[in-house]
C-alpha cells in the first residue's frame, strides 16, 4: 500500500479518509478495499521515515483531522518506483511440488491433482467473470485489473492442460 | 475404454429418476475415429455425457482433443462409430441425415467459429431463413427477427451483408439465426475462436444472459474464460472426459478471487 497511497498524495496533500475514497473510485469493486485503519496505520510509518509530512487541521465539531503531503524524499521514492520494472509474477510453487512429489510418495495421483487445481482456477475465473459483468463499465482500470487477472489464470490453465497431456502419455 | 463392449440401454434407464423430464442431451459410449491419412485418429473414445435442462456445460481442453468431434457428433453433423444419442429421452441413433437436418431446424441451434454465414444474403435473411424452412409464417418470422437483432444490438443491420461486418457482428448474426427457432439446446464450437478479446466478452455476455433465460447451451471452447460463464465444465482430453466439475463461484479456499487481485505492497 505504501507507494500507491505516495502516488496518491502527488497530486496535492489529502487526508486519510480522501485517500480512501481515491482508492476505491479508482478499483471499484475489481480491488478487496484496504480498511481505513490498514491506510492510517501505512501513513503512520510513511511519515517516519519522511516520505510524507503530515499537519493537524482544525474542524469545528470534529476532532482534528491530519492532512499529509510528499515530500521531496517521498517524490524521489515515488520516481524510483515508476523507474523500475517489476518482478514477474510466481511462476509455479506449491502446486508444482505437489505434482512433481506426487508419484514418490504414492499418497496422491498426478491427474487428481492436476484436476483438483483446475478445478479451483475455474471456479476463481468464474468469480473473476462476475465481478467483471458486475463493475462499473466505464471503469477501465477495474476492468483492466480484473482481465489480467484473468489472463494470468488463463496462462495455468494452460499449463495444467500440458501437465495432462504429457504426464497422461506416460501412464 | 474404446474398446469395451457398445452400451445397450438399458430398460429402466430410459426414463430415470425424473421421468417426464429427461435430459435435453444424452450420450452413452459415443467413439469416432478419423481415418485419414497415416494413423487412424480416435478423436472420441467413449464418451458418457447427460445435460439437463437449463444447464450451461463448457467442454474445454487442448486443441485435438476431440472436442470439436463430440460436439458434431452431438448435433448429428458427424455420425458415430457406436454408442447411443438420445434427445429430450428420444433415441437419435436411426436419425436419417434429412431427419438430424430437421432437428437442427427446431431443437438444436449450432453456432461455430467461422459462423458459417450464408455470403450473399442480407443478416435479415440469414435469421429468417431458418425459421421460413421450419415452416413459421413470414410475417412471424420477420418479427422474431427484429426482436433478435434487437436484443444482440444489431439493430439497424438488416440489410448489411455478413461480408460488411465485423467478426463480432457476424458471430451475434449467427447467434440470432441459431436462436430463432427458440431451439431447447444450443451447440457452440468455439464461439470466440476468431474474436479478439472484446468480441470475446460479448459472445460470454450473450451467452450468460440467454443462460439466464433458461437456454440449455453446450459450448466448446479451449477459452478459459468463456468456459468459466457455464456452470459445469467438462475437461476433455484425448477423446475421454478427464474431468466433469460444477462451478458455483466460490472457490473452496478464501485466497482465491483476493489473492490473484491482491496488489502487493
Amino acid at each position: 500500500m505504501r507507494l500507491p497511497l505516495l502516488a496518491l498524495l502527488a497530486r496535492g496533500p489529502a487526508h486519510g479518509y480522501e485517500l480512501k475514497q481515491d482508492l476505491e473510485q479508482m478499483l471499484g469493486s475489481a480491488y478487496p478495499q484496504p480498511n481505513v485503519g490498514q491506510i492510517y496505520v501505512t501513513l503512520g510509518r510513511l511519515e517516519k521515515s519522511g516520505l510524507i509530512e503530515g499537519e493537524d487541521v482544525e474542524q469545528s465539531s470534529r476532532p482534528n483531522k491530519k492532512v499529509y503531503h510528499l515530500t521531496d524524499a517521498g517524490r524521489a521514492a515515488l520516481r524510483a518506483w515508476f523507474e523500475e520494472p517489476e518482478d514477474e509474477p510466481r511462476v509455479r510453487d506449491e502446486f508444482f511440488m505437489k505434482l512433481a512429489l506426487a508419484p514418490r510418495t504414492g499418497l496422491a495421483d498426478q491427474i487428481s491433482l492436476i484436476n483438483q487445481q483446475r478445478r479451483q482456477y475455474l471456479n476463481t475465473m468464474r468469480s473473476l467473470s462476475k465481478l467483471a459483468a458486475a463493475e462499473n463499465r466505464d471503469n477501465r482500470i477495474a476492468h483492466l485489473l480484473i482481465e489480467g487477472a484473468m489472463l494470468h489464470l488463463q496462462a495455468d490453465l494452460d499449463w495444467l492442460e500440458r501437465c495432462q497431456e504429457e504426464l497422461e502419455e506416460l501412464e | 475404454m474404446s474398446d469395451r463392449p457398445a452400451p445397450v440401454a438399458r430398460a429402466g434407464d430410459a426414463p430415470g429418476p425424473s421421468a417426464g423430464n429427461p435430459p435435453v442431451l444424452r450420450a452413452e459410449g459415443l467413439v469416432k475415429t478419423h481415418y485419414g491419412e497415416g494413423a487412424p485418429a480416435h478423436a472420441v473414445r467413449g464418451v458418457d455425457l447427460s445435460v439437463r435442462r437449463g444447464e450451461f456445460v463448457a467442454v474445454t481442453g487442448p486443441s485435438g482433443a476431440g472436442k470439436s468431434t463430440l460436439l458434431h457428433l452431438l448435433g448429428g453433423l458427424q455420425r458415430p462409430d457406436s454408442g447411443s444419442i438420445w434427445l429430450d429421452g428420444a433415441c437419435a441413433d436411426g436419425y436419417s441425415e434429412a431427419r438430424w437436418a430437421v432437428e437442427r431446424r427446431k431443437r438444436i441451434g449450432i453456432v461455430f467459429q467461422f459462423f458459417n454465414l450464408v455470403s450473399n444474403l442480407s443478416v435479415a435473411d440469414n435469421v429468417e431463413l431458418p425459421a421460413l424452412l421450419a415452416g413459421v409464417a413470414p410475417r412471424r418470422a420477420r418479427t422474431e427477427r427484429a426482436e433478435l437483432l434487437a436484443e444482440l444490438g444489431l439493430a439497424g443491420k438488416e440489410r448489411s451483408m455478413p461480408g460488411e461486418l465485423s467478426g463480432g457482428e457476424q458471430q451475434r448474426v449467427a447467434l440470432a439465426r441459431a436462436l430463432v427457432n427458440h431451439p431447447p439446446l444450443l451447440l457452440a464450437d468455439e464461439p470466440a475462436g476468431s474474436l479478439d478479446s472484446k468480441g470475446t466478452r460479448e459472445v460470454m455476455r450473450l451467452l450468460s444472459r440467454f443462460h439466464q433465460r433458461g437456454q440449455t447451451i453446450v459450448l466448446v471452447t479451449h477459452d478459459a474464460r468463456l468456459a468459466s460463464a457455464a456452470d459445469r465444465v467438462i475437461s476433455f482430453f484425448d477423446g475421454r472426459i478427464a474431468d466433469d466439475a460444477a462451478l458455483d463461484g466460490t472457490p473452496p479456499r478464501a485466497a482465491g478471487i483476493s489473492g490473484v487481485l491482491e496488489l502487493r505492497d
